[in-house]
């Protein structure tokens, strides 16, 4: 049984965290999840909804020690939570709100005893061990669960720290945008500053006001996690940025002129990270300097006429990848965009198969059809399109209906309402249809 | 707010009192944070998630308008 270690802090006063009131040490880290392991209930399966990120990874390495598995679906609309019951009947809650909506058992995030102990030992953790499963959106509207092993996972972010260069003697805040409920924000907000010595930061700040004031609130040298749509409203704030190490950004690639703008006005370098919730982060490049993509050490890109698999490294089996990469040498590789049937709003992923299959099996829809319009490619969020056949539905009804299944960036804007879908003799929707109908109606709406 | 969304409606059909979250207009999260980039241009004031009143600055249109009425620097 090979072991590693919860986190790779070196000594017991190491920080391995700021929050609101200053630093967290290993040693107070380590007690309050002793302190918290010990209320956990005897469901082996948590969601794990705590919004604060110092208290998220608390939670986590608590299920960690207690061999519990963190669920991470995509978004916790009521219809998902239905379907992560089903898919572990014995999941509870744990919340650091006053008000959860999440129906599920509930555990509220403790108010912890401060501890007077010595140093504690730092729990080592089998490398084969589940800790968390991550679901992606499947066809049939079903979600599908991605086991992921702490072996795999702390291998991909020792590899993310390398590539980035947190790797080394000075600690960095770590202040992230992005939620740690989300593949990437798990990976790079929470387990990689475990895993590279460096101390996450418990905010979780929205507004560019927000985001300067996360920055400010931890010492230097600071390293900020983001994506594109944080980063673009950021730099159009226009506000003073406090003193920034370097700038990670995921979940869809950067325009070169946005990269170039960011890092002149950060005055720190910019490191894009690509990976999937399948495979966990596989590559990363210097937007500035170069379009390829390097991929982590042992990972090998497979091309099989159109597609192209994944594997080696910490990636566990086979994995088809959705975007559509071209190998340029064994180690990069240029990314051309999504395959067709895949949305990706904001850094959440859905397919068009499954988001059709939810429009039409809502009751009184007679046929449907999701459409997303070409990017405009400015870093301004492109918006979901439907039309639909529903003669005894009006608008509202219908969104109240998806919003029960979806996300709501997912919504369709504009919702059409038409007599028939332009299908052709075959009863195929041709996308150029699709396009042409959704024209048509922008056209006259502007005249 | 209807320019910056692009959204499908026009300007009659926001009640000032209906929620713009969820339910009522139906912005999410991405729409909040164009509204709030719009309004540090036009009114020279940052919103902050940390502010006590952030549910009710957005709880409606004319919440969100008596918000920037009282905090406005242009």
């Amino acid at each position: 049984m090979s072991l590693l270690p919860l986190v790779s802090h070196t000594s017991p006063d190491s920080i391995v965290a700021w929050r609101a009131d200053g630093a967290v040490t290993r040693r107070q880290f380590l007690a309050e999840v002793g302190q918290l392991v010990a209320l956990l209930p005897a469901g082996s399966h948590l969601l794990n909804m705590c919004s604060d990120r110092y208290r998220f990874s608390v939670g986590l390495a608590a299920a960690i020690v207690a061999g519990k598995v963190s669920l991470l679906p995509s978004t916790p609309t009521a219809e998902v939570v239905r379907q992560v019951k089903a898919f572990a009947p014995d999941v509870f809650c744990l919340t650091d709100s006053d008000v959860c909506p999440v129906d599920l058992p509930q555990l509220r995030y403790p108010v912890m005893a401060i501890s007077q102990a010595g140093a504690i030992a730092i729990p080592q953790i089998d490398s084969k061990q589940r800790i968390a499963v991550v679901f992606t959106s499947g066809s049939a509207g079903i979600p599908q669960p991605h086991p992921k092993t702490w072996g795999a996972l702390v291998s991909c972010v020792r590899a993310e720290a390398a590539h980035l260069g947190l790797m080394h003697d000075e600690p960095c805040a770590i202040i992230g945008t992005v939620p740690p409920q989300h593949m990437y924000g798990f990976e790079s907000t929470v387990l990689m500053p475990w895993h590279s010595g460096n101390a996450l930061s418990h905010a979780q700040p929205f507004y560019p006001a927000d985001i300067c004031a996360a920055l400010a609130a931890a010492p230097a040298p600071r390293v900020l996690v983001s994506s594109p749509v944080h980063l673009r409203a950021l730099l159009d704030a226009g506000l003073a940025l406090p003193e920034i190490a370097g700038v990670v950004c995921a979940t869809a690639p950067l325009s070169a002129r946005l990269a170039q703008e960011l890092e002149t006005r950060c005055r720190a370098p910019l490191m894009e990270i690509y990976g999937s919730t399948e495979t966990g982060q596989i590559a990363s490049r210097r937007s500035t300097q170069t379009a390829e993509w390097r991929l982590f050490p042992g990972i090998k890109l497979i091309v099989e006429g159109n597609c192209v698999r994944a594997c080696g490294g910490h990636i566990e089996s086979l994995i088809t990848m959705n975007d559509i990469l071209e190998p340029i040498t064994d180690e990069h590789f240029l990314l051309h965009g999504r395959i067709a049937d895949l949305v990706n709003i904001a850094g959440k992923r859905h397919s068009l198969a499954s988001l059709n299959h939810l429009l039409n099996s809502i009751p009184g829809v007679v046929d449907g059809a999701f459409y997303m319009p070409d990017e405009a490619g400015d870093e301004r969020i492109t918006r979901l399109g439907a039309c639909v056949v529903a003669p005894g539905l009006d608008a509202p009804r219908l969104l109240a209906a998806l919003r029960e299944h979806i996300d709501p960036v997912f919504l369709p804007r504009p919702l059409l309402f038409v007599d028939a879908l332009p299908r052709n003799r075959t009863g195929k929707l041709p996308r150029a249809a699709l396009q042409a109908l959704f024209q048509t109606r922008s056209a006259r709406k502007s005249a | 707010m209807i320019g910056c969304l692009n959204l499908e409606i026009t300007e009659d059909q926001i009640a000032p009192d209906a929620p713009l979250y969820g339910e009522g207009l139906g912005l999410d999260s991405i729409d909040v944070l164009e509204v709030a980039l719009e309004v540090s241009k036009r009114y020279g004031l940052q919103l902050r998630s940390d502010s006590a009143d952030n549910k009710l600055i957005f709880s409606s249109l004319r919440s969100l308008s008596d918000h920037i009425a009282a905090q406005r620097t242009r």
